[in-house]
């Protein structure tokens, strides 16, 4: 009964989350903005929606397969982002909308 | 509860899909197609337990290496094609 409430609660705020994040990535002004908030759903949204899962699952095979997406899911998301932040930071078209504000030097 | 997170990730997916149409420069488009891939990950990790079928999960693992390789490809790409581009 504790198990399927906090599973259940783990699910709802991983909904929200998620959602919050596709919200965020579709109305936020800039591109590293919309990082942010897709980072957003990359982390807690998987993380408590996986974990609300695993709960639900119990000890089973189906654990083990969810924590292994669950690892490389973590382990790929931050790479990703960082791959394309880098890529969009050293691109040359500082014009273009979503291009990072010019710095001094 | 599963039809609520369900719901939520569909919603998100379409959300990430209007950013992936509009938006402004070829990162955007990157950053909402990872996002929509990830998404895929979870619907289909949800939709096992939804249909009680477990199996799936091995689908969920096997869709979000090839979204992570394939994001990877795209933007090594467009880093090289701009790189070829320069030199005449």
């Amino acid at each position: 009964m504790i198990v399927d409430a906090l599973s259940f609660t783990m699910l709802a705020l991983g909904g929200f989350f998620v959602f919050m994040g596709g919200l965020g990535a579709l109305r936020l002004p800039d591109l590293y903005t919309r990082m942010h908030a897709a980072s957003l759903t990359d982390s807690l949204g998987t993380l408590l929606t996986l974990g609300g899962i695993m709960l639900q699952a119990g000890w089973s095979l189906a654990t083990i397969k969810l924590l292994t997406i669950l690892f490389f899911l973590m382990m790929t998301g931050p790479t990703a982002s960082y791959a394309l932040a880098n890529a969009a930071l050293l691109s040359d078209d500082k014009d273009a909308p979503g291009a990072p504000p010019a710095t001094g030097n | 509860m599963y039809y609520v997170v369900t719901t939520a990730i569909l919603v998100t997916m379409a959300l990430a899909l209007v950013r992936a149409l509009l938006g402004p420069t070829v990162y955007d488009r990157v950053l909402a197609v990872n996002m929509f891939g990830t998404k895929t990950v979870l619907l289909v990790a949800i939709v096992a337990f939804l249909s009680g079928r477990p199996d799936f999960l091995d689908l969920a693992l096997a869709y979000a290496l090839i979204n992570f390789v394939g994001v990877l490809a795209v933007l090594e790409f467009f880093r090289k094609k701009r790189h070829f581009e320069r030199r005449p």
